[in-house]
């Protein structure tokens, strides 16, 4: 049987493995995270939303996924 | 949440700040803010709290700009830990940097009139200058600058940061504010609802007070009955 290849990334603070190959809008998706009230910033670099099916993540990625809280 | 939605309801108020955080990735039950207030009903100003430096708070704006779309945010870039004084260096370089990159700043700023000459012309939209340090509820402690300010500016000026009751906010309306930004006041007050219509009241009051004129203020007695007819 092939073994799974694994990566690590650091998503939103943690250091979290994932398969490797996997897509951004497929960890998204995986999360269950409403993308349209959320912005990705991926190694410090905004990321379009409109890219992420094409975007493969890599080892030691940096992923930061935020939102909207009240405060001021 | 729901009591934060039902305060900013009761208060009248037209604008909510949030900030940009981290979506909770192991807790996904978590509500939403934007499931309690509406982004269509209530103006969301994405603001920098808890920035102290330039490059912290274009990378906070930026994203939330990625988040809704929207042009419009609050700038505040704080320089000391202590006093959550505004740091006006930087704060000054990302309103130009942003400015340029087509946002629309409103800038949280200090009382010093010289300075909110200079965010404007470096583009800022509105000037927003601190009563008192943030959550400190001392009222306005400077309220000369405040009306210098007023007097040099067409932009919309609002008061940010450092009321502590209602009256704080009419006597801001009452220098020609066009509006105060209030979160610890109400939030921390014993009956947060009770306070915040009472803040709504206020700022109406006092928007209307500035618009009457008011009377010239003299050392001596005037009186108000007419002399004339006395017995």
């Amino acid at each position: 049987m092939k073994k799974i290849k694994k990566i690590k990334i650091k998503l939103n603070g943690k250091i979290t493995t994932i398969i490797d190959k996997i897509t951004l809008a497929e960890l998204i998706n995986d999360l269950k995270i409403p993308l349209k009230k959320v912005a990705i910033e991926l190694n410090k670099e905004i990321i379009d939303k409109n890219k992420i099916r094409k975007l493969k993540l890599k080892n030691n990625d940096v992923i930061e996924i935020v939102h909207f809280i009240g405060g001021g | 949440m729901s009591e934060c939605a039902k305060a900013i309801k009761l208060s009248g108020a037209d604008i909510v700040t949030v900030a940009v955080r981290r979506v909770n990735i192991s807790d996904k039950n978590k509500p939403l803010l934007m499931d309690y207030i509406d982004p269509k009903k209530i103006t969301y100003l994405p603001n920098t709290a808890g920035c102290f430096t330039s490059d912290d708070a274009l990378r906070t704006l930026r994203l939330a700009r990625e988040i809704g779309g929207w042009k419009l945010v609050k700038l505040e870039v704080l320089g000391d830990k202590k006093n959550l004084f505004p740091e006006m260096i930087e704060t000054l370089k990302s309103t130009e940097v942003l400015t340029k990159e087509g946002f629309k700043v409103m800038v949280y700023c200090n009382d010093d009139p010289l300075m909110a000459k200079r965010l404007e012309n470096a583009g800022a939209s509105a000037i927003m200058p601190l009563a008192a340090p943030i959550g400190s509820g001392l009222g306005i402690l400077n309220k000369v600058n405040i009306k210098i300010i007023r007097k040099q500016t067409k932009l919309p000026l609002i008061i940010d940061a450092g009321l502590g009751q209602a009256s704080d906010a009419t006597i801001a309306m009452e220098l020609g504010c066009d509006g105060v930004l209030v979160n610890t006041a109400i939030a921390k007050a014993k009956k947060p609802f009770e306070m915040a219509k009472a803040f709504k009241y206020a700022v109406i009051a006092g928007r209307q007070s500035f618009c009457s004129g008011r009377i010239n203020k003299t050392i001596m007695g005037k009186p108000s009955s007419p002399i004339k007819g006395t017995i």
